[in-house]
């Protein structure tokens, strides 16, 4: 199973083929649910559930669908997957499906999830694919979670809920950066992990 | 048979849609009792935000038994209704009826020093969706106790800013008669309230949603008036 080639297919949409930051898919929901670590590490597990689930059916499947209704089929599992993942969080945990609320649906649209079935599950067997949902589902969650843990620090002052930054730093005259609870602050911290990925891994620099 | 075939195509599609929904049936059939539960708990929690009181999922059955002594429904006449479970009614369908067969909840709940408080339910529109809420009075049915305020879709940062604690605090003590005895509801006004018995700041940049409060403040709290009239101290 875990093979030197099958090992890659899980590693490099983590750092050097990393959805996010690399191939630049799946950034409206990174945007959107960052703001606290919480609904963003549950919106990673649902992400990498819905992507290995439905790339092991197409894959399965992908001797069987008509190539004129394939993006049809692709988009019923998906849709499909995302759905019990919706009905599941408003069953068990309804406080995080309530922040989450659009955002699950969406998944649904993400680029991320398309892509890989259309670019490798169609072409590949299950194994294979269920490897590469998971890869680019921890992929798109790495960058998810880091983005929100700044986020929720330096706007909130809190992680996980918890305050962390020290009652005393506030009599100081520390104040938390409103400004981070924005979507456009999500844009600027993806960028920031974009940048020091490049300067670490010259590979990935255009001429 | 051939793959690229119509027929082939019609049938898969078929069988795949027939296959989908059993599957999503199926889910949605077996967790519904668990989205109803966590539906009513929240709503219970709405109704202990607006007396005051903040709960979370594992403390407000046991908080909503020992502080809600009494709900009951009444019509715009007033009158108390019999046998209608007032919890499970639906403001959303009862403003769709005539007023002569509407049917609005009132939540009765005591505080430690056994004082009643009297909490009425809220439902209305704001800019993007439905707005809703609960208001809760003193005794004397005039001087408001707690407000709780939620949307579905209004704007971050401006129309969404009612219901935020530090917006809903500017309610308390605010009262829905003038001296005279004439019901006025509460506005929200542009300039400064802190002096208005009767009105708090609207929020800006959320005209509209701040209008559709006044509004839904105003269309139901009409809904009780015979009620507040008829009870008050």
């Amino acid at each position: 199973m875990f093979s030197k080639k099958n090992l890659k297919l899980l590693t490099d949409p983590i750092n050097k083929n990393n959805p996010i930051t690399v191939q630049v898919l799946g950034i409206c929901s990174a945007l959107a649910v960052t703001v606290k670590l919480e609904p963003a590490v549950v919106m990673s597990l649902s992400v990498i559930f819905v992507m290995a689930m439905s790339n092991v059916v197409i894959s399965l499947l992908r001797n069987t669908i008509p190539k004129r209704i394939r993006i049809i089929v692709q988009l019923v599992v998906v849709a499909a997957l995302v759905i019990i993942v919706d009905q599941f969080l408003k069953a068990f945990v309804f406080d995080v499906s309530k922040q989450l609320s659009v955002f699950v649906g969406l998944i649904i649209t993400n680029c991320i999830i398309m892509g890989r079935l259309e670019a490798f599950a169609l072409s590949n067997s299950p194994k294979r694919a269920f490897l590469d949902g998971i890869g680019n589902g921890l992929g798109y969650g790495a960058i998810l979670i880091i983005v929100a843990f700044f986020r929720e620090l330096f706007g909130s002052g809190t992680i996980w809920d918890i305050q962390v930054v020290p009652e005393k730093f506030y009599q100081l005259g520390y104040a938390n950066n409103g400004l981070m609870i924005l979507p456009p602050m999500a844009l600027i911290v993806v960028g920031v992990i974009i940048w020091v990925q490049r300067s670490r891994n010259r590979e990935l620099i255009e001429e | 048979m051939d793959r690229n075939s119509n027929k082939y195509t019609f049938i898969y599609a078929v069988i795949m849609v027939i296959v989908v929904a059993t599957i999503l049936t199926f889910v949605a059939v077996s967790l519904q009792p668990f989205q109803k539960k966590n539906v009513e708990l929240e709503k219970k929690k709405n109704v202990l935000a607006a007396f005051n009181v903040e709960s979370n999922p594992d403390n407000v059955e046991s908080l909503y038994k020992e502080i809600i002594v009494e709900v009951f429904a009444i019509n715009v006449e007033g009158e108390k209704l019999d046998n209608v479970d007032a919890f499970k009614i639906n403001l959303k369908d009862e403003l769709r009826k005539p007023p002569a067969d509407q049917q609005w909840p009132i939540y009765v709940a005591k505080t430690q020093d056994g004082d009643l408080k009297y909490i009425f339910p809220l439902y209305g529109k704001g800019l993007w969706g439905p707005l809703w809420g609960y208001i809760s009075f003193y005794e004397d049915l005039n001087h408001v106790f707690g407000v709780y305020f939620d949307h579905k879709s209004e704007t971050p940062g401006l129309g969404a800013e009612i219901s935020t604690a530090e917006f809903q605090k500017e309610f308390i003590d605010k009262s829905i008669f003038d001296e005279n005895g004439n019901f006025v509801s509460i506005d929200l006004i542009k300039t400064d309230a802190s002096d208005n018995n009767h009105a708090v700041d609207a929020v800006s940049g959320g005209t509209i949603t701040s209008h559709g409060l006044r509004d839904m403040l105003k269309t139901c709290l009409s809904a009780y008036l015979k009620f507040i009239e008829n009870n008050k101290k």
